[in-house]
């Protein structure tokens, strides 16, 4: 069957867009194919592995798990708009200071569910920071140096000297 | 991965949403889409309207109703997971809603949602059965209210009927619960390989009200009568609750799967709602 062309507005990394959208159209391709914000990973599909992660109205969601028409009205921020200008977010500069990607595939989503993570609590625990990112899976096993890189951009939010790759635990 | 196409409708108001739902004969309802969503990409569902409630208002709060609570369809898992209200008064399931999945699915996805979609080894099911809740249905036809303890039927099938919406959940206050779980995962990551919520009453030392559920285990979350019958009557004695635990699979067919085998998932049943039963009588 044909669904309904449908209209929705959605503001991402604080750019109005008006689109034509299909009902089932996911949000995840929404962001990669209308608006070639490809930043935004697509990874299993099926609501596991967290790739897609992005924040709406200043939660993390799952992107594929999400259809555009659901985000009609909200305001979503992808790996894309983190960064201030030329200057990186401080869980970018964690993931570049600390090794915090391998192949990287899963990086954007980690970016996006840290800093969901950090902006509710600067300061968490190892503990917190893992359960936190509970919803992303790095299939290089880089979980180490991810939470490392948390661990170094939280301490960066709160205005302290964040330790960086000198302090690196070789595996 | 693209579900096949759909009409949407994302009404203002419940009775919209209901004359949605009476108006076509394949229609599913859309809160968080957290267990929607990926039926509808394996093609196991294939609705022709989805009727999406998120933007009625109204269904989205937490509310001291005196002697219960209620929790409405669009309260999301997060926030049952952090309310003051459900923290003392519904304890298993606050703690049920914050084993739920990952944070990204606790912030999009619903706690009458997860009941409604009655998978067979979801958290909060199991606090819902164990508390008492009773469930707040709305058709076009009226409203019921239906006993947790009928509206879980079968593997992902609940006492609903297709063009009836879950608009709340109530607990009644009173005693003390818990939620203890096995995920996948480790710890309590994923669904439950076997997981266990308990509410127990009484006073002076001895229970006089108990109901013990299991989910992750058999067909369906259910509540284990026998379980609770041994512990009611006690003063919650290390004995009384082995001798509950023990009952947590009787006249259950227990299943497998590559995560726990039968022996294997009826052990950690017994385990788990052991250590709910500590957790409310330590």
């Amino acid at each position: 069957m044909e669904g309904r062309i449908l209209e929705v507005r959605i503001s991402v990394n604080g750019v109005d867009h008006q689109s034509d959208v299909e009902p089932r159209t996911l949000l995840v391709h929404y962001l990669r194919e209308n608006l070639s914000l490809t930043g935004t990973h697509v990874g299993c599909e099926t609501g596991y592995c967290g790739a897609c992660t992005v924040i709406v109205d200043g939660r993390a969601v799952k992107s594929c798990t999400m259809f555009a028409v659901q985000a009609d009205g909200a305001s979503i921020q992808t790996v894309e708009g983190v960064a201030d200008g030329d200057e990186l977010h401080p869980v970018q500069e964690g993931f570049w200071e600390c090794h915090g990607l391998q192949c990287g595939f899963c990086t954007p989503g980690m970016i996006m569910s840290s800093i969901a993570l950090l902006e509710e609590n600067n300061d968490p625990s190892e503990a917190e920071i893992r359960h936190g990112i509970e919803g992303n899976l790095c299939r290089c096993t880089g979980y180490h140096n991810i939470v490392r890189s948390v661990q170094y951009a939280g301490a960066k939010m709160r205005g302290e000297s964040p330790q960086g790759a000198s302090q690196e635990v070789s595996s | 991965m693209y579900p096949p196409n759909f009409d949407y409708v994302a009404p203002a108001t419940l009775d919209e949403a209901l004359a949605a739902l009476a108006a076509s004969d394949n229609a599913k309802v859309l809160s968080g889409g957290m267990s929607l969503i990926p039926l509808m990409k394996l093609r196991l569902v294939r609705p022709t309207t989805v009727v999406d409630i998120s933007r009625i208002s109204g269904l989205d709060a937490i509310t001291d109703e005196g002697d219960h609570i209620s929790i409405g369809a669009l309260v999301k898992h997060a926030e049952t997971a952090s309310n003051a209200l459900v923290a003392e008064h519904a304890t298993a399931l606050g703690q049920a809603a914050g084993a739920t999945a990952d944070i990204q699915v606790r912030n999009q996805g619903t706690t009458c949602g997860s009941i409604a979609h009655a998978d067979l080894a979801a958290d909060q099911p199991a606090a819902a059965l164990a508390l008492g809740a009773t469930m707040s249905v709305a058709s076009v036809r009226g409203t019921r209210e239906i006993a947790a303890a009928d509206f879980f039927v079968d593997t992902l099938t609940s006492a609903l009927e297709p063009d009836e919406i879950l608009v709340k959940i109530t607990i009644p206050k009173g005693g003390k619960s818990a939620y203890r779980k096995l995920g996948r995962r480790g710890g309590e990551s994923d669904y439950p390989i076997a997981a266990a919520a308990v509410w127990v009453d009484g006073s002076n030392g001895s229970i006089s009200a108990a109901r013990v559920a299991v989910t992750g285990v058999g067909p369906k979350p259910y509540l284990a009568s026998e379980s609770a019958a041994a512990i009611v009557g006690s003063s919650g004695s290390g004995e009384a609750i082995a001798a509950a635990a023990s009952h947590a699979t009787d006249g259950i067919t227990v299943l497998e799967d590559l995560y726990g085998s039968v022996e294997y998932r009826s052990h950690l049943a017994k385990v788990y709602v052991k250590r709910a039963l500590e957790d409310v009588l330590a």
